[in-house]
This record gives C-alpha cells, sequence and structure tokens, in this order.
C-alpha cells in the first residue's frame, strides 16, 4: 500500500514531465530534449530564492514563471528558426540546449550538488506518517492528479485548447482556421515547461539537493513514459508516467532492486514491440 | 473592381514553375469555375490565394487588401474561407469539435449559434452525427463536414477544391446543389475542379488552366457547348 502511494507519486512527477514531452511532440512535431533541464533550472530557482530568505510560495511562484518564460524562449531563440528544418536538425538543436542549460548551471552554481535551504519541506502529518506514508508522497500525488485534472479541461474545453489539438493534427488546415500556429507553439512551450516546473518542486520535496544534471535523469524517464504511451498523446504521457513511477518503487522494494532502470527501459522495449505507437497512441492514417 | 483580383501570379516549387503568371477576377455574387486536368496548378493557386504558399511575383487583392501582405490565419477574418483538397477535416474530433474550430475567429457566441443553425440547416446529416468522430464519416460526409466547417464565420468567398473527388455522381449533385444554394443566399463561390461538366454547370463563368497557365476563359454556358472543351474536358 506504501510502496502504491510512493509510486503513484513518483508517477504523477513523471507524468507531468512526460506531458511536456507528449505536448510539444505532438504540436511542434519536435523531441524537445531541454526539457528535463527546464526542471533543473526550477530547482535552482526554488534553492535561490529561498537563499533571499523568501518564503517557498514566493520561490513556487518565481520557479513556476522562470520555467514558463524560459521554455517560451528556447523555442523562440532555438527551434522557431528551425520551423521546416530536418528533424536531425532539430535533435541536434535541442541536445545542444540542454548541454548549454547544464553548463550555465554549471558555471553558475558549481558541479557539486546544493541543498535548496532548510524551509523546503512540508509539515508532517503524524496520523499518515507513522503508517509510513510521506506527505511529500501524498501532497505531490493530489496536486498531480488536480494538474493534470484541470489540463485536461483546459485542452477540452478552451478555444486555445481546441486549437492545440487542431494544430497537432494539422497545421495547414488550423491555419485555414484562422489558428495562429506560431502562438499555439508558444503557448504550448510555455504550459510544458510551466508544468516541468511543478515536477520539480515535487522532485524536491523527495530529494531537497539541486545539481546541473538534476533533470536528467527524470527527463529521460519521462521521456520513455511518453514513448510507453505513445508519443503525442496526452492521456497516454499520464498512464506512461504513473505506470513507470509504480514500476520503478515496486521495484526498488522487491530483491531486483538493483536491476530498477533495466526494468523500466524493458518495459519501454516490450510494450513498443507488443504495441508500436504505445498504450494510446494513434496510429496514424496515411493519406491516399 | 472585382471581389477577388489575382494579377500575373506566378509561383515556384524550387525550381518547377507551377504557375506561369495567371490574372483572373472573382466578381460579388458569383459562381466561378478554375477548371484543369490533375497537376495543372489548381490547387496551388488555392493555396497561393490564402497565403499557404507564397509567389514569386503577382498581386492577389481581396476587396482591395493586399494578400500577400496578410498573414494566412488572418485570412479567414477577410471574409475568405477555404475547403481544401482532401477535405483536411480534424479526423480525430467530434464532428461538433470541427465546425466549432470553423468559427474559431468568431467572439459573438449568439453568431455562432446562428451559423450552426445555418450549417445544420443546409447539412442535416451533420446534425444527426454531431457527436461522431469525424474521421468515422463516409466521404461524403466528410465533404459536408469540410463545408460545414468552413460556413462558421459567415464567409463572403467560399474557396473550394475539388469538392467532387472521390464521391459517387449522385453524391456530387447532392453537394454541387448544396453550393447553388449557398451561392443564393449571398456567397461568393471560386469552384476548382476537375470534373469540368458538373463545374461549368453552375458557374457562371469559367477559367481553363493548363500546367500553369490559363488557356481559355468565358462564360460558362457557352464554355458547355465549345467544341474543344467538349474534346479535351467533357469527354464528348
Ligand atoms: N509541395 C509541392 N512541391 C513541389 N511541387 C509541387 C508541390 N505541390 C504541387 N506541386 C507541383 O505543382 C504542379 C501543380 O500541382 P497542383 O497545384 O497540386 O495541381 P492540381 O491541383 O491542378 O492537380 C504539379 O506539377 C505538382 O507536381
Ligand atoms: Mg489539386
Amino acid at each position: 500500500m506504501i510502496t502504491l502511494i510512493d509510486g503513484l507519486s513518483l508517477g504523477s512527477i513523471y507524468a507531468l514531465i512526460a506531458l511536456g514531452y507528449t505536448m510539444v511532440y505532438g504540436i511542434a512535431k519536435m523531441l524537445n530534449f531541454a526539457h528535463g533541464d527546464v526542471i533543473m533550472v526550477g530547482a535552482y530557482a526554488i534553492m535561490v530564492t529561498l537563499s533571499c530568505s523568501l518564503s517557498p510560495v514566493v520561490a513556487i511562484i518565481v520557479s513556476v514563471v522562470l520555467c514558463t518564460l524560459l521554455g517560451m524562449i528556447i523555442e523562440k531563440l532555438a527551434y522557431r528558426p528551425l520551423r521546416g528544418a530536418s528533424p536531425l536538425a532539430v535533435l541536434i538543436t535541442a541536445i545542444g540546449v540542454s548541454y548549454f542549460l547544464q553548463g550555465l548551471a554549471q558555471i553558475i552554481f558549481g558541479a557539486e550538488s546544493k541543498p535548496v535551504g532548510s524551509s523546503w519541506k512540508l509539515p508532517a502529518i503524524p496520523a499518515l506518517n507513522k503508517h509510513g506514508i510521506t506527505t511529500a508522497a501524498l501532497v505531490t500525488l493530489i496536486c498531480g492528479i488536480i494538474i493534470m485534472v484541470v489540463l485536461t479541461l483546459f485542452i477540452k474545453c478552451t478555444k486555445t485548447g481546441s486549437a492545440m489539438l487542431a494544430v497537432s493534427e494539422d497545421r495547414g488546415a488550423a491555419t485555414l482556421m484562422g489558428v495562429n500556429v506560431n502562438k499555439i507553439i508558444t503557448i504550448t512551450f510555455a504550459i510544458g515547461s510551466a508544468l516541468a516546473a511543478f515536477a520539480g518542486m515535487f522532485y524536491l520535496l523527495q530529494i531537497p539537493n539541486a545539481e546541473p544534471m538534476l533533470g536528467a535523469m527524470p527527463g529521460i524517464t519521462a521521456f520513455t513514459a511518453a514513448v510507453i504511451g505513445g508519443i503525442g498523446s496526452i492521456p497516454g504521457a499520464m498512464v506512461g508516467g504513473i505506470l513507470l513511477g509504480v514500476v520503478e518503487k515496486f521495484c526498488l522494494a522487491s530483491p531486483l532492486s538493483s536491476y530498477t532502470v533495466a526494468v523500466k527501459f524493458s518495459l519501454l522495449i516490450i510494450i513498443l514491440l507488443v504495441k508500436p505507437t504505445g498504450l494510446l497512441g494513434k496510429v496514424s492514417r496515411e493519406k491516399v | 473592381m472585382a471581389m477577388l483580383e489575382v494579377r500575373d501570379l506566378q509561383v515556384y516549387y524550387g525550381m518547377i514553375n507551377a504557375i506561369k503568371g495567371i490574372s483572373f477576377d472573382v466578381n460579388e455574387g458569383e459562381i466561378i469555375a478554375l477548371i484543369g486536368a490533375n497537376g495543372a496548378g489548381k490547387t496551388t493557386v488555392l493555396h497561393t490565394v490564402t497565403g499557404l504558399v507564397t509567389p514569386k511575383t503577382g498581386s492577389i487583392t481581396f476587396n482591395g487588401v493586399n494578400l500577400l501582405k496578410i498573414p494566412a490565419h488572418q485570412i479567414l477574418s477577410l471574409g475568405m474561407a477555404h475547403v481544401p483538397e482532401g477535405r483536411r477535416i480534424f479526423q480525430r474530433l467530434t464532428v461538433y469539435e470541427n465546425l466549432k474550430l470553423g468559427a474559431y475567429i468568431m467572439n459573438d457566441k449568439k453568431q455562432v449559434e446562428k451559423n450552426l443553425d445555418y450549417v445544420y440547416t443546409h447539412f442535416p446529416r451533420l446534425k444527426e452525427r454531431k457527436n461522431q468522430v469525424a474521421g468515422t464519416l463516409s466521404g461524403g460526409e466528410q465533404q459536408m463536414l469540410a463545408m460545414g466547417r468552413a460556413l462558421m464565420s459567415n464567409p463572403k468567398i467560399l474557396l473550394m477544391d475539388e469538392p467532387s473527388m472521390g464521391l459517387s455522381p449522385l453524391l456530387v449533385t447532392e453537394i454541387f446543389s448544396i453550393i447553388q444554394e449557398i451561392s443564393k443566399e449571398g456567397t461568393t463561390v471560386l469552384l476548382v475542379e476537375q470534373n469540368a461538366k458538373k463545374a461549368l454547370s453552375i458557374a457562371d463563368r469559367a477559367y481553363v488552366l493548363e500546367t500553369g497557365s490559363i488557356v481559355l476563359e468565358g462564360d460558362a454556358k457557352e464554355m458547355m457547348n465549345n467544341d474543344d472543351i467538349k474534346k479535351a474536358y467533357l469527354g464528348e
């Protein structure tokens, strides 16, 4: 039971990150490999804000705003000039942006891991904690679910949401409907990066240290989750993320614990062998 | 001045000269047919008019506005809607969601409801199937949806790219009579077709496009009786 809650909680962190990958892939048709590093920038933003003796609430706001802007700036400066370029050029640029952000963090903050600050913690809830459920896991799980519900409603019920779906399906037809495709892509990067900022916060509740490589492992795991769920599919990213989180926690609690990473990636291979489009991926309809 | 004026339009795809300096007019209230064989450049003309393709030279003016200065996504708000070749409806969305996207630029909710009623009156089948996923519609229904979607913003002019493509003769007749109704209700129509006979039967005037050039233009009824046209395009 505790393992399940821990797994769901870790899974919702992965899901939030995976949503960023999948939305950007679905709408901008590119793999944003710098996405994981946005989490790292968010973590440093929290560290710096707290070190100015500001409250964690201020730190949360600073982190979300900074990551959102960062996502929009990356899109504008690095990816927009490559609109229409070969996918390989875009992929290499994304990897370049990722190294750039990691290098920048290393220059500013050093390579070693630094504690984000003693005020970054949640109050104890004795009634739960004595059963082994941490407050962090519970808060992460509840907030994660709320964020995913809000995102789903946003996409389903707003004009911008349906424009996002339209652009992901047919950019030209969306343009004919009067949709400004560039604006929708910018919004997608903004939302994806804001989700990454939230994921970073929840991550810091479990491991309260910031380091330049912090985003790499959760990033790659969440990317795996997005592919398992079917890249481009929003419910797929949620399912894939939660699945990987649960698998990871159960593995860690079992005799297989030292093979956890291998198990996660084998899961990817097995699912892709059985269903190449991922669990909820759409078979792309070829036009005749 | 004509509603839509195209002058000396030249379009290239890399080295390929797809449109070789054509000019044509569409006056308010007309149905204009642009006919030609596969590969003649019909789709390229429509794509250039609505900004999806940039021409090398020439001018396109719509109600006095230079369209080449307007970003593609703003052209619909000038009153020009485009029903693209192959329909290109949003397959994963429902019929209703597709129609709502057709009214994406509209802020007046009451007007959107009115337009939805207008579309449902012309295409009652779309109303019956409003919650169906669009990808599961038949070809004829998809064409109706593409037209309905384009009508959701009450355009002044409707550009249609081969609405007859892949449809049975009965459905083609149905779609073409709806085009005539829409035209009578005040929407100007630029109709691109390979099916010259059908297109000429409802058009006021027509232009014949051959490998990127207009080789003939005139009154549609006269063209139907023109022997060259009969031989080349009407299969008689
Ligand atoms: N995207 C493109 N890239 C290169 N050539 C194209 C492209 N689209 C069309 N063409 C070429 O331009 C010419 C006109 O095509 P098109 O406008 O689609 O004709 P139509 O609609 O009359 O069948 C054809 O020779 C076609 O091969
Ligand atoms: Mg064509």
